[in-house]
């Protein structure tokens, strides 16, 4: 054992004392206990500093046992595994836990700058907005890293997270956050009447104060109860429960948001496990059973290691058998309080004194003094003394007005319960103050929510377990069950007996806010400068910010501005409460969709078959395409892009286009609905032909555009661009179901169906003989231009599709064969190829020659064009409504002022255009009054041996022929360009129709 | 939020694409035969009701008619009651011929 254990109790708790764990902290070893907490265990090595302060650097132990923790910070883990900001009291031990302090330079015990002490004054309330307004440019060369550097928290990994995260979904009647006694009884009494439950526990052990505080449960020890009541619920096969889970927020339609922790309580988790799991949880109804918070008093020197939440002193030695201190100070204003002082004496612990703060603190309660070791002082604590290893002495301001001091290395301190009403005040629900507690407690809760025990201000064990069997009752008939929920287990009344205590004046700093490093002077001063909405003194002090929220300062900040304020707690309110409730990692929200999975990935039929080709693939929205096809010796890209374009111009090739959208139109009025979703008419298409078709958007503009094919009387086949495939779909949809539901057409998505590919070049009619059935004739005069119709394959009984149609400019068809066959087909015309030199090209020399035909695509249906814009204009049908129409007609979209489409050549041969470039008049000065379009698409052309490219330009078509300058700061370069008709070759198309 | 889509049930929103008011009605444009000079008063008057169907929204605080699509299911588009400020859903129903121009007879369908 690497040390003693100096603070570790002979006996009690629940730890496993045969399990012995080692951990490091800044290095040093130490050991502890299977079941103990890395906080517990190092309370149980006698360590109280523990981190220094976010502002100020100022030593700070811990102040709480569980998820509300302000102070106890540690990046935990060491490299790509370590986790900044990491709350060490609900840190399960590990054998080999390793783990670091924060926010300190060059150690813990001599930081530097703690001297930020000194110029406090400078980091007061809204310090960032005061200290650093000018001049503005020093912000991010000097103000950021300065206050980076001397105000912070933990430091992260700075290298992929190597572990998996996972998301998931569960449905249930019940859904119950929290399995203290409330939540239990409400799970037994659900689960009892046949409702699917799930219990969820932030913790890993469940029990809530019970494991602490101990108590009775029908007359018997509660861990009797605890025990029972566990394996009755284990027992039910409806109830499922969840530990390590923390329910953290209220979505609409009753969705709960639960951040599991699977595995952070291993060193690395197991193969194939993830670290956590994110659950979306929809439930008939939510019990919130989440206890409550207890509360701080804000006094001098507050925040020094030894000052401690006495319920946390409870946990430390009633569940982990550790004490925080030799001597201890009890500070209390209520009768909770002295739980802390019975568990503590029958522990064995040396009581120093307590301090009750109230006027009329109960005879019997201050008798205790005399018959005890300890004394009993009526007064508030003002002070504590001590440095960085924990306080030696309180001061005490007796309620007479005399002064007292009490030397104790621990001081327990309890200002009464704030209700955990964070969840219940999602979706806009606002707590209500209740006077009798002097506390917020759950109002209009979520739909769906109601709220059992501690959080909803019934403080007693008694009231927790009726309460929590009541809730799980009513849950489960409201969500239709009608099985008899058993009775509620009984324990014996208790009084809180508290008096409202936030602040008690003192020397040294007051604070409210540990983590954020406010104090009683900053909500002060902000109550001066005018920022008295709670809104607006969090957001001016950053009083609740960071990862506790506030948990256990949000309550006194507001307490001591309605104070100074002059107005009433409720009149002061609290801030909006939102998700998360804790803290949830961002792997986990991401979940699996990170790296390669961060989107699925789609792949054409044939993708397998081009990888053997050696293809370089490129990304185009989820599809993986083939850019280009590289053959050895080819030195760069463009050699492979050239290649490519020159065998389909002069001999064949083939492309998969199988990533463009079809769709099936079919059904009597299936010309009708296209020639009102596209400007052309499709209704007098000829069976067995096909068309070019362009579709705009409502207001007028481009929406896609595509080929379309009349494969019998009621059946079209429609294409797509690739990335228009998916929204198309829905614009049809809803034209079909919303605006037109008389028409008798139905769509059906067939991109994946088909694989398509489209085969190009001079000799493309002998590889298609040698594919096709003998049958099939696809001479000019039997399978003309724009022609559309099944086919057979030679030896095969696969009917495919086959369309004459070029994107290209070449004799080009497009054959579409069922996807299963994609592969084969690409293979199949590999070798029927072969003799006449076919070759497959990608996406590179398919835009290159869609360029030089000057077809635009993408870059040109860019959201902003018209179909006049475009050189389409003539295809707007007069005689027919379609969607656009009217809207195309506006003024400003048919104006001769607009940008057209048109082609741009450099002058000089040897300059290199790129997308992007301005267009102003020869020799004008660039700027935004001379720009008179831009550059969209650009290739190097190997027919004409020179760059070319496509643009919009004002007036383009009536400035065919003039020389303009192409700007395009980007490369620093200005040249001249001569405005060109797009179509640079076979302007006459007599290739494509050969 | 969820969505009970009468053909897939209860789904997650994330299922479901949004696209606004579900009370907008698609003027009609039928042309006329001789087709209407772009500059008259009339053709200007049917592009002012176009700019309204397509521009205009009321930006309202309650409960709304909206249009959303299941793509994530059954491709239906749908008519979601929904308050817009609390997310409650009242009603949630196919949407045939909401946006088709009002039959002559029966009045709007939907």
């Amino acid at each position: 054992m690497a040390s003693n254990q100096s603070h570790r109790l002979r006996d009690g708790g629940i730890v496993d004392r045969s399990q012995p764990l080692d951990f490091t902290f800044d290095g040093k070893s130490y050991s502890g206990f299977s079941g103990d907490t890395l906080a517990s265990a190092l309370v149980a090595n006698g360590v109280k500093l523990v981190g220094r302060s976010f502002k100020y650097h100022r030593p700070r132990g811990i102040l709480t046992a569980g998820s509300e923790e302000p102070n106890a910070l540690v990046e935990l883990r060491t490299g790509a595994r370590k986790e900044a900001n990491t709350r060490m009291t609900v840190t399960e031990l590990y054998d080999g836990l390793e783990a670091a302090s924060q926010n300190r330079w060059p150690s813990l015990k001599y930081d530097f700058l703690s001297v930020n002490q000194l110029a406090s004054p400078i980091f007061v309330a809204g310090f960032y907005y005061k200290t650093f307004m000018w001049p503005a440019k020093f912000w991010e060369g000097l103000y950021e890293p300065l206050i980076r550097r001397a105000a912070g928290l933990g430091d992260t990994a700075k290298q992929p997270d190597p572990d998996h995260y996972e998301k998931a979904w569960a449905h249930c009647d019940v859904l119950i956050a929290g399995a203290g006694p409330a939540g239990i009884s409400a799970a037994l009494a659900a689960g009892r009447s046949g409702a699917r439950v799930i219990l969820a526990e932030e913790d890993f052990a469940v029990g809530g104060r019970l494991l602490a505080d101990g108590g009775e449960i029908s007359r018997k020890p509660a861990s009797e109860w605890l025990t029972n009541a566990m394996a009755e619920i284990a027992a039910m096969e409806n109830v499922r429960l969840m530990t390590r889970t923390a329910v953290f927020g209220v979505y609409d339609g009753g969705t709960y948001g639960l951040i599991e922790r699977v595995n952070d309580h291993l060193p690395v988790p197991p193969a194939h496990q993830p670290r956590h799991r994110l659950w979306r949880v929809v439930a008939k109804r939510c019990i919130v059973a989440m206890g409550a918070i207890e509360r701080p008093v804000v006094f001098g020197n507050n925040d020094r290691p030894g000052v401690m939440m006495a319920s946390a002193v409870r946990s430390y030695i009633g569940r982990y058998g550790a004490t925080p201190g030799k001597s201890i100070a009890v500070f209390t204003n209520n009768n909770d309080g002295w739980k802390t002082v019975d568990l503590a004496e029958a522990a064995g612990v040396k009581i120093a004194a307590v301090i009750d703060a109230r006027d009329d603190l109960p005879p019997e309660l201050l008798a205790r003094g005399k018959e005890g070791n300890f004394s009993v002082l009526n007064g508030r604590v003002s002070s504590a003394d001590g440095g960085r290893d924990g306080i030696t002495k309180v001061r005490i301001a007796l309620n007479g007005g005399a002064t007292a001091q009490v030397d104790a290395d621990c001081l327990a301190m309890s200002a009464g319960w704030n209700p955990a009403v964070g969840l219940t005040c999602n979706h806009r629900g606002k707590p209500e103050w209740r006077e009798d507690i002097a506390a917020f407690v759950p109002g209009n809760c979520p739909e769906g929510m109601t709220v059992a025990g501690a959080a909803n201000g019934h403080f007693s064990l008694k009231d927790c377990l009726s309460g929590g069997h009541r809730a799980g009752a009513e849950a489960a008939k409201a969500a239709g069950m009608s099985g008899k929920p058993g009775t509620a287990a009984k324990s014996s009344a208790e009084e809180y007996g508290q008096t409202p205590l936030w602040h008690v004046a003192g020397k040294g700093k007051s604070f409210v806010d540990q983590q954020h490093d406010v104090t009683a002077s900053d909500v002060k001063l902000a109550n001066l400068e005018g920022f008295q909405s709670v809104e607006h003194l969090k957001r001016y002090t950053t009083l609740g910010m960071a990862t506790d929220q506030g948990k256990t300062s949000n309550i006194s900040g507001l307490a001591i501005m309605a104070e100074v304020s002059g107005r009433s707690i409720p009149e002061t309110g609290t801030t909006m409460y939102r998700p998360p409730y804790v803290p949830v990692s961002i792997g986990a929200l991401a979940g699996h969709h990170r790296d390669e999975e961060f989107h699925a990935v789609r792949l054409t039929p044939s993708h397998h078959w081009a990888e053997e080709q050696g293809a370089v693939f490129v990304d185009t929205g989820l599809w993986k395409r083939a850019q280009w096809y590289p053959r050895p010796g080819e030195k760069d890209w463009l050699e492979s892009v050239n290649r490519e374009v020159l065998t389909v111009r002069n001999g064949v090739g083939f492309c998969d286009v199988t990533t463009l959208g079809k769709i099936d139109v079919m059904g009597s009025d299936a010309g009708t609905f296209l020639d009102r979703v596209y400007i052309n008419t499709f209704s007098k298409l000829a069976v067995g032909k096909a068309r070019y078709g362009l579709m705009l958007r409502e207001d007028g503009i481009v929406m896609d555009d595509g080929t379309t094919s009349r494969l019998s009387e009621d059946h079209y086949f429609m294409t797509t661009t690739t990335a228009k495939a998916g929204p198309v779909m829905q614009h049809l949809e809803y034209c079909r179901q919303v605006l037109w539901p008389d028409l008798d057409v139905q769509l059906t998505s067939a991109s994946e169906q088909w694989a398509q590919f489209s085969i190009a070049g001079p000799k493309t009619r002998e590889v298609l003989k040698a594919v096709l059935d003998p049958s099939e004739d696809v001479s000019n005069d039997a399978f003309p231009f724009m022609g559309a119709r099944e086919v057979k394959l030679r030896d095969a009984d696969i009917t495919c599709r086959l369309f004459r149609i070029s994107f290209s400019g070449e004799l080009a068809f497009e054959i579409s064969v069922p996807c299963a066959y994609g592969d084969a087909m690409a293979r199949n015309l590999m070798k029927a190829g072969q003799p006449h030199g076919i070759i497959p090209y990608g996406t590179e020399a398919l835009g290159v020659m869609r360029i030089e035909k000057g077809h635009a695509a993408g870059n040109e249906l860019n959201g902003m064009t018209t179909a006049g814009d475009l050189g389409l204009g003539r295809m707007m049908a007069k005689k027919k409504d379609y969607i656009g129409r009217v809207m195309a007609q506006r003024e400003e979209l048919v104006s001769p002022d607009r940008m057209v489409m048109v082609g741009i050549k450099p002058v000089n041969k040897l300059d290199k255009l790129y997308a992007g470039g301005h267009v102003i008049p020869k020799g004008a000065k660039p700027g935004p009054d001379t720009d008179e379009g831009y550059v969209t698409s650009v290739c190097f052309s190997p027919m004409l041996d020179q760059y070319l490219g496509l643009g919009m330009v004002a007036r383009g078509r009536d400035r065919i022929g003039e020389i303009m300058s192409v700007c395009d700061p980007l490369h620093g370069k200005t040249y001249d360009c001569e405005i060109c008709n797009p179509v640079f070759y076979d302007p006459e198309g007599g290739r494509q129709r050969g | 939020m969820r969505i009970n889509c009468p053909y897939c049930g209860e789904r997650d929103a994330s299922e479901f694409t949004y696209l606004g008011d579900a009370s907008l009605v698609r003027p009609d444009a039928t042309p006329k035969d001789p087709p209407l000079d772009p500059v008259s008063d009339e053709a200007q008057a049917l592009r002012e009701q176009f700019h309204d169907y397509v521009y205009l929204r009321d930006n309202v605080a309650g409960f709304m008619r909206e249009s959303w699509y299941h793509g994530g299911g059954c491709r239906t588009w749908l008519t979601v009651e929904r308050h817009t400020v609390t997310h409650e859903i009242k009603s949630v129903t196919a949407a045939p011929g909401v946006g088709a121009k009002a039959p002559k007879k029966s009045g709007r369908r939907g």
